[in-house]
């Protein structure tokens, strides 16, 4: 571990191009002319890259950026609001039976979403819910809800009780402890749970396509879906929706690379 | 040990390692001051939301689930609101499908070779990245990215490179004198086509957990088994392996639960077929409910309800060895 020999790069450079390489690969499909696109023997580089694929994607899948983003930022609102106080109760305020609800928010990760999907359209018939936009939302947070609990109250516990106390002391009533102390230094928590709520709902397909199937509101994953379904050679502007769809993804990569992380390591106790 | 690493990369202000979530009480309980009512309703006012969401958005849904499952719903009662109640009937109708054998073994293939492989290749790829070597950190953090990726996008890739006559996939092959292949739309290849888009899915997860893993296995273990002259492979068979069991028990039962409610992946490059030859159980019950024209959710349910079953299963053995190992 003293020396840092060069074949390793390069071994590791190798694996990851490997890796990485149907990522290339889309973004490659993505600036091809779709006549090439049809051609038996596929060409490895946009010789001669075209935009027409994302002008296509662009005119017709702004919409559902829109609805996807707005989606997105709702499920961490809602998530956040549920989670963090949820987690300050078992963690700092020994909730009574915080063991058993810790349990069931285990169990809860376990059931697969399709399941989720059923019980969800059948209330949201009911309720007249199915193709909006708040049906999706709710639908979505229900992923990341458990999942932030556990990280937060896993954080909180780690919190040096003096501080707390120091705080009841001074006269700060429990929500105000919450509030102006357990939050703040909750930050890096709250980092991790909202970028990961929001890359779930972001990326989320079986509950658009069951709950969102016919609204005038669809979430880009629909959209791509839908245009896989409609027009099967246009594959360069699918791939440019495609490379568009993944950006939150790169950018939150690139910015935020320790919290996603952490959540993945968080994922030991997720799913 | 997986959850203190979360600590470390998350720079927890004290930099003290917090007890795992699934047992946090015990500890709490013995700190506890003199009970107080006040408190305890204070407790509560900060977990009502979530009560009340847990309850309206999951013991709800879940209850719609088994009620869906022990009646016979068609499209017409569905809205009416009036289905006949048939008890087990579904459930019956589900076991003796045509499809249940089918799908049952393609769940067992598709979860095992996907996780085998998965854990296989992630630990190897996490045993290179523990050297320090100029890049690591940025090439790890890049092998993050099929895990990021919305399903859709990776899936729908995926398809078109094993597109039969315009996919990278089958030119490679050619170039080789290799004959087509028809990945996805020939039954022989059409699941170890999304098993293989799965495998490259699942290494992220497998990859980050273990390097975390690998990481708090001290040094001088290594250092030590060195001076006895251990080779480089006697130290991953006699030290690594047997101290990264708990680590590798966990990323293989959450790599298990996980992949056994795999709907998007296979649904969108295969759609369960052609035929049957792709469908697994998750897939089933997404098709029924969802997947035609003609909406049968009873059945869907019943598959639903067996599968929280299973999970439920391995979900249990998962606890009772987070359990053990924290008593240990």
């Amino acid at each position: 571990m003293t020396d840092r020999p060069w074949w390793k790069t390069a071994l590791g450079v190798v694996f990851t191009a490997v890796m990485l390489f149907p990522v290339y690969w889309m973004v490659n499909v993505s600036l091809t002319d779709a006549s090439d696109l049809r051609r038996s023997s596929p060409s490895w580089f946009p010789a001669d890259p075209t935009f027409e694929g994302y002008t296509a994607a662009f005119s017709q899948q702004l919409p559902s950026l829109g609805t996807s983003l707005g989606i997105g930022l709702g499920c961490v609102a809602l998530t956040v609001a549920i989670a963090a106080p949820a987690a300050y109760a078992l963690a700092i305020l020994n909730l009574k039976g915080g063991r058993s609800l810790n349990f069931l928010l285990l169990v809860a990760q376990m059931i697969p979403a399709v399941v989720m999907a059923m019980g969800f359209y059948a209330i949201y018939v009911r309720l007249g819910l199915l193709n909006s936009v708040w049906g999706l939302i709710v639908a979505d947070s229900t992923v990341a809800v458990p999942f932030a609990v556990l990280l937060y109250s896993t954080f909180m516990a780690g919190i040096p009780r003096e501080l707390v106390h120091a705080a009841r002391m001074d006269g700060a009533s429990a929500w105000g402890t919450f509030t102006k102390v357990v939050l703040p230094l909750c930050r890096n928590s709250t980092l991790t749970v909202a970028l990961f709520a929001f890359l779930w709902a972001w990326s989320d397909f079986i509950f658009a396509s069951t709950l969102s199937r016919s609204g005038e509101y669809i979430p880009i994953t629909l959209g791509i879906y839908q245009y896989i379904g409609n027009n099967t050679t246009q594959w360069n502007a699918i791939m440019a929706t495609a490379v568009i769809a993944s950006l939150p993804a790169a950018i939150l990569l690139v910015v935020a690379q320790r919290y996603v992380a952490a959540g993945v390591t968080a994922g030991a106790v997720k799913d | 040990m997986t959850t203190t690493s979360v600590h470390r990369t998350g720079r927890a202000s004290d930099g003290a390692a917090g007890p795992r979530p699934a047992a946090p009480a015990p500890e709490r309980r013995a700190r506890k001051r003199a009970p107080g009512s006040a408190s305890t309703w204070t407790a509560i006012g900060f977990a009502a939301p979530l009560l009340a969401y847990l309850a309206v958005f999951y013991a709800y849904p879940l209850w719609r689930n088994i009620e869906l499952s022990l009646h016979d719903y068609t499209v017409r009662s569905f809205v009416l609101g009036d289905p006949a109640f048939v008890g087990f009937e579904k459930y019956a109708e589900v076991f003796t499908a045509n499809a249940f054998p089918t799908a049952l073994v393609n769940t067992a293939l598709f979860t095992l070779v996907s996780i085998a492989f998965q854990y296989a290749i992630g630990l190897g790829l996490a045993r290179f990245f523990h050297a320090n070597f100029r890049l690591s950190a940025v090439l790890r953090a890049l092998f993050l990215v099929p895990w990021l990726l919305p399903l859709i996008v990776s899936s729908s890739t995926w398809a078109w490179m094993l597109n039969s006559d315009h996919g990278i996939v089958n030119s490679v092959v050619q170039a080789f004198g290799g004959e087509q292949i028809n990945w996805l739309t020939s039954p022989d290849t059409a699941l170890t086509a999304v098993i293989i888009a799965n495998i490259w899915l699942g290494i992220p997860f497998n990859l980050v957990i273990l390097h975390a893993g690998l990481q708090q296995i001290p040094g001088e273990v290594y250092e030590a088994a060195a001076l006895d002259g251990a080779s480089p492979r006697q130290q991953f068979w006699r030290i690594t392996f047997p101290l990264l069991r708990p680590v590798s028990a966990i990323t293989l039962l959450l790599g298990f639960i996980y992949t056994l409610k795999v709907v998007d992946v296979i649904w969108i490059m295969t759609t369960g077929g052609p035929g049957n030859a792709s469908l697994t159980l998750a897939v089933w019950s997404y098709r029924e409910a969802f997947g035609t024209g003609q909406p049968d959710f009873s059945p869907a349910a019943a598959i639903g309800n067996l599968l929280i079953v299973i999970a439920l299963v391995f979900g249990f053995i998962h606890v009772r060895m987070q359990r053990s190992w924290e008593k240990s």
